[in-house]
């Protein structure tokens, strides 16, 4: 099974969010990235962008396939990973550490409450992820 | 569709091997087993095994056989030695393509067919029915069929073959044995490395699937799945049937003029590719390269000041060529290398240009 941190929340579109302060770290789970296969690209919004809640924020694209990226939290965009620019390999190497896509100052910080916790997101996987 | 997917006579050590295992053209057909970008790099730098047992096998023979062969396929058959392969298209009257093909002459009158695994009900049924007067034999469900590609492949079926690996010839083939399976060894592929695609007994399949990996241990021999035969044929510009052509393309904008030989006499689609040959193709199959890493995928419009001006009918990221490519018909006044166009991806238009292909230089043995 694959690798689902306790202390991170989850969407059914397989995004991570991690409370880091008063900002909300965003990437793909591990069983996102072993889907998709191998990452060729990554498209994430520019810094200062505005994001809603389950809203397509970027894309992922793998070999075969192309995915879209929703965003966990309405909020605005202050960070985005640069280095997956050159090295979309890092989503698949490591999807919640250097892998990581995006920071984002919430709009509501209560809308992480909404998102599955580590559980509900295993329990959703047992049950096949869609 | 409710047509259960078939398999083929390896789909048990696939799923033993932890194959990906997904639809492709009817078939249940592993994907990947540890990863498109790394089972590529492995057939460029060493040596995969490829189930293509989908693939469907005709035998055509008889004194009628080559003329059957002349009716139906677009190259010249009567050039072809006992030992020799040819690759071909069927094409409709109106010159669109039925299947592309390898045909090899096994004996003076006897010929073998390799056609895509989607189309052999299609070119089963045509074949039957404009290849009259000649013995037809569709022995699909008989025949396994493995590639071994790589610069490593010679070595390794050397190893394991009685006859003389090194003396076959590029598109030659030799009968004998591979690890004591009866193969009809093929010096030919999809991949733009040298190597080998075995023709076996449905039955005796695994034994040979599985003496390869055992041998080719020490060249890192690695099985290898569609994912990677995708991306390999790429970067080749080989063309794909039901991406790159169909029904629809004709030959000369395909870029595939050089199986086309109207000299040879009469042949279904002859009139229709001559018209186009005399006016010259509307559109041409081109390769393109994105400016940036968004791959173009099958389907995706490709403009040019404004307007459209063709599709891309293939794309992907490239691992040997490190970076994203695709193949596009456009107009022709946009066909040539250099010119600059976009695709449009998810109503963007993201820069491209049109480049010489193969994308990444052929290494196949030739002469």
């Amino acid at each position: 099974m694959s690798n689902v941190p306790a202390d991170l929340k989850y969407t059914r579109e397989h995004e991570w969010a991690k409370q880091d302060g008063a900002r909300i770290r965003v990437g793909i789970t591990a069983f996102a990235q072993e889907q998709l296969g191998d990452v060729v690209f990554v498209e994430l919004p520019k810094v200062g962008a505005r994001l809603t809640a389950k809203q397509a924020f970027g894309v992922v694209e793998s070999v075969k396939a192309v995915s879209d990226l929703f965003a966990p939290v309405s909020g605005e965009v202050v960070e985005a990973n640069g280095e997956l620019g050159q090295k979309p390999e890092i989503v698949n190497q490591d999807p919640y550490g250097k892998g990581w896509m995006l920071v984002i100052t919430p709009a509501n910080a209560k809308e992480l409450d909404q998102l599955l916790t580590a559980a509900q997101y295993e329990e959703f996987l047992a049950q096949g992820g869609h | 569709m409710d047509t259960p997917l078939k398999r083929t006579p390896l789909y048990a050590a696939h799923v033993r091997a932890g194959a990906r295992m997904v639809p492709f053209g009817g078939w249940e057909m592993p994907v990947q087993y540890r990863g498109i970008i790394e089972e590529h790099r492995t057939v460029r730098s060493a040596v995969g095994c490829f189930d293509v047992s989908h693939m469907g096998e005709f035998q055509v023979e008889g004194p009628a056989a080559l003329a059957a062969l002349q009716k139906l396929t677009t190259n010249d058959v009567a050039a072809l030695e006992i030992g020799q392969i040819q690759y071909s298209l069927m094409c409709y009257p109106h010159g669109g393509v039925v299947d592309d093909l390898t045909v090899y002459r096994l004996a003076p009158d006897r010929y073998m067919l390799t056609v895509n695994a989607s189309n052999i009900p299609k070119d089963w049924a045509w074949v039957t029915e404009h290849g009259q007067g000649a013995t037809w034999n569709n022995m699909s469900d008989d025949t396994g069929l493995i590639a071994v590609q790589g610069p490593k492949a010679e070595a390794l079926v050397g190893r394991l073959a009685s006859v003389e690996v090194p003396a076959i010839g590029y598109y030659r083939f030799a009968q004998g044995t591979v690890a004591g399976v009866p193969t009809l060894i093929s010096r030919t592929g999809y991949t733009g490395e040298d190597g080998f695609e075995l023709y076996v007994p449905a039955g005796e399949t695994e034994r040979l699937w599985n003496a390869l990996h055992e041998a080719g241990a020490a060249d890192g021999v690695a099985f290898i799945g569609l994912g990677a035969r995708d991306t390999l044929r790429l970067e080749m510009r080989y063309a794909l049937y039901g991406n790159d052509i169909d029904e629809t393309t004709n030959p000369l904008e395909a870029g595939l003029g050089w199986v086309v030989k109207p000299a040879k006499g009469d042949f279904i689609g002859r009139d229709a590719i001559e018209k186009v040959r005399a006016a010259g193709p509307a559109r041409k199959l081109i390769g393109l390269e994105m400016n940036d890493r968004s791959v173009a995928r099958h389907g995706y419009p490709v403009v040019k000041d404004g307007g459209a001006t063709g599709i891309v009918t293939s794309g992907t990221f490239g691992p040997s060529v490190e970076r994203s490519i695709a193949m596009a018909y456009v107009a022709t006044p946009h066909a040539a290398v250099g010119t600059e166009v976009g695709v449009e991806i998810r109503s963007q238009v993201k820069p491209a240009h049109v480049v010489k292909t193969p994308f990444h230089p052929s290494k196949v043995k030739k002469g």
